[in-house]
């Protein structure tokens, strides 16, 4: 297990890293939010899934789509506007989508998948299907309207869904003390009839331990959802490569636990030398293969402009 | 022999059949469980199709938009109801930045057949917020299909035509067509998207109504064609796709176009519909143009003057008269009593 998420969250940190390392080159024609920091939520919860359960995210999921299995190579191409990406070059970093692989999705407007994750999990209760459906969101889709209505009607419903909410205290630049008045963000889930549990230490373990024991109960038919708020720190900008703590909205002193406490530092002391070495390898590679792919894809052709707007074979 | 349906039956005829042919179509929205079910149009369903088909919703309509979207990503067809398309506002964000984009900005991955069934309202005090016919808005936005049946049988037609389509379908209701009646057959079939219906033939004038102003504007093709005006009307039934070639060819024929929208004319159907007949016909015809449409204010309740607010049949043809003989002086006809009943006879 620890080789398995120190693979998971080293994958994801060193793609971040990655983009961020050619993002000066302006070859990626995207805006970027990086996971860095965040890593932890996206593969404790997605290490407690099935390859069929699925996940809808934000703008903010690179972290959610490689950990729940999304293609590493049209992520990437996606990020170069290729026509290899997973959207054809049509979304984008903040439209990632793997239906294979159970990501149906992420959107850059703050709060909206949360009502189509929980209308997935009416059509899986509906056709008594075993898949689970997990909605990610932040800290600021709670200020939405749509995060109330959306909570509401899943409990209305006991569906089969689990809401993570990754706390990273902003909404972009605005901390949550001054959006919202109450701060605790699984009372306003608990107003609902919705069983809900904090965890504080971006810890990767403590995190697919507690979404584990409701993955089981839901699979046991058990009623849903469930709820949880993950505090966790994002160490970028909000969109963009570089750090932000010049901007003086936060310091880098409140950076410096959530920095101390990295569960990817924490795992690199409880694995076999030999063994971190060839996991960084193996990683190592699969990104740059991402990337040559990326960089050697064709951009759409002219056609695909006016694809993919209806039907087209109605 | 024919058989005869109210609007309200079409509708409530087309979603059951729909239904039964396919179970992976559900209805929900406020009220639909209620006793008055939606005017009649999902009477019997829950009975038939049980409470996890057919339900009755939170007062939610962004979440309850959103939770439509999801059902349709995962392979569903569901049907959401609203009793006014002034409640639509509250789906905005759902319907512009998700249904719409979805099929696009996944790269063709997704689509999301939903159906958004809405009412326009009108007289007995509707008012501001009850009475707005905003599919304009909707018809501005790639990936979202807009249709507005006039008559029974259209309503069924293109219902079942919007529950199989694959992308998101805005179908428009006005509540006084509720009460039209005409045939419908029993069998299913749809009607051809984005295909328009000449309703009376004629040579001097195209009228073009929408909606509820598809009657206006048959009204006002007989209070014409007394004094010798022979208008030709069309029935645009889908906005988006918008069959632009039947109106433009009637233009060509008749060199006057009219317009009557059931909305307000700023940036309205009725613009869009002048301006793309003009862009085809410009290089070849002289034609001359109008807008109609709900006067630039908001709906009042009182009845003298929302009669003063929305165009009619005498109104229309007063316009129309001007534009065809260029008559200055004002003239309006009648009240003709055997007017005041106009329904379509079809057959279609």
């Amino acid at each position: 297990m620890n080789e398995r998420f120190y693979k998971a969250l080293y994958r994801i940190r060193r793609v971040e890293e990655e983009i961020a390392a050619v993002y000066p080159t302006d070859k990626i024609k995207s805006p970027v939010h990086l996971s860095i920091g965040q890593e932890a939520v996206s593969v404790g919860v997605c290490e407690a899934l099935g390859p069929d359960d699925v996940v809808a995210g934000t703008y903010r999921s690179h972290a959610l789509y490689l950990a729940k299995g999304g293609n590493l190579k049209r992520m990437i191409a996606e990020l170069y506007g290729k026509v290899t990406g997973c959207a054809k070059g049509k979304g984008g970093s903040m439209h990632l989508i793997d239906t294979a692989a159970g990501v149906m999705g992420t959107s850059a407007v703050v709060g909206t998948t949360i009502p189509n994750a929980v209308g997935y999990a009416y059509a899986m209760k509906l056709q008594r299907k075993q898949t689970l459906v997990v909605s990610f969101f932040g800290d600021g889709a709670v200020d939405e309207g749509v995060f109330h209505e959306s909570m509401n009607f899943a409990a209305l419903k006991a569906l089969p869904i689990i809401f993570i909410c990754e706390n990273n205290s902003y909404a972009i630049h605005t901390h949550q003390s001054r959006r919202q008045k109450l701060s605790n963000i699984c009372a306003k889930a608990n107003v609902f009839g919705i069983p809900t549990e904090q965890i504080r230490d971006n810890d990767v373990f403590r995190i697919h331990e507690r979404v584990s024991a409701a993955v089981k109960k839901l699979h046991a038919g058990e009623s849903g959802p469930f709820f949880f708020e993950c505090l966790t720190y994002r160490l970028k900008e909000h969109v963009g490569p570089n750090e932000d703590f010049h901007l003086g909205y936060r310091t880098r002193e409140e950076a410096e636990p959530w920095i101390k406490n990295d569960p990817l530092v924490k795992l690199v002391a409880q694995l076999e030398p030999r063994r971190r070495i060839e996991i960084e390898a193996e990683v190592d590679t699969e990104i740059k293969d991402a990337f040559k792919f990326a960089e050697s894809s064709s951009f759409p052709e002219a056609d695909e402009l006016f694809t993919d707007v209806y039907d087209c074979r109605a | 022999m024919e058989r005869i349906l109210s609007y309200v039956d079409a509708i409530r005829e087309a979603t059951h059949q729909e239904m039964d042919r396919d179970p992976s179509v559900l209805v929900f929205g406020l009220d639909v469980d209620d006793p008055k079910v939606i005017q009649g149009t999902t009477r019997g369903l829950l009975e038939k199709f049980g409470p996890e088909r057919v339900f009755g919703t939170p007062l939610s309509e962004d979440a309850m938009t959103g939770v439509a979207i999801g059902l349709a990503l995962a392979g569903l067809r569901p049907i959401h109801v609203h009793i006014r398309m002034d409640f639509l506002m509250l789906a905005m964000n759902q319907l512009v930045n998700i249904a719409a984009k979805s099929r696009y900005m996944y790269g063709g991955q997704v689509q999301v057949p939903i159906v958004v069934r809405s009412m326009i309202g009108k007289s007995w005090g509707q008012g501001a917020q009850h009475s707005q016919g905003l599919y304009s808005f909707f018809m501005h936005v790639p990936g979202l299909k807009v249709v507005a049946p006039t008559t029974p049988y259209d309503a069924k037609g293109c219902l079942i035509q919007a529950i199989r389509d694959n992308d998101p379908v805005i179908y428009v209701e006005h509540r006084i067509l509720h009460f039209q009646k005409g045939p419908v057959p029993e069998t299913l079939y749809t009607a051809p998207l984005g295909k328009a219906r000449i309703t009376a033939q004629g040579s001097d004038v195209t009228l073009v109504g929408i909606s509820h102003m598809q009657l206006e504007c048959l009204r006002a093709q007989r209070y014409l064609e007394a004094i010798g005006i022979q208008a030709e009307v069309i029935d645009p039934i889908w906005l988006q796709p918008l069959d632009i070639e039947t109106i433009a060819e009637s233009a060509r024929k008749t060199g006057r176009l009219c317009v009557v929208d059931n909305g307000w004319i700023t940036c309205g159907a009725g613009a869009e519909i002048v301006a793309a007949v003009l862009e085809r016909v410009q290089d070849t015809h002289a034609i001359q143009v109008r807008r109609l449409g709900f006067a630039p204010v908001t709906c009042p309740p009182t009845p003298t003057l929302e009669d003063l607010y929305y165009p009619n049949g005498r109104t229309i043809a007063s316009v129309v008269r001007k534009l065809v003989s260029g008559a200055k002086d004002e003239w309006l006809p009648d009240e003709r009593a055997d007017l005041c009943e106009i329904e379509f006879k079809g057959p279609f």
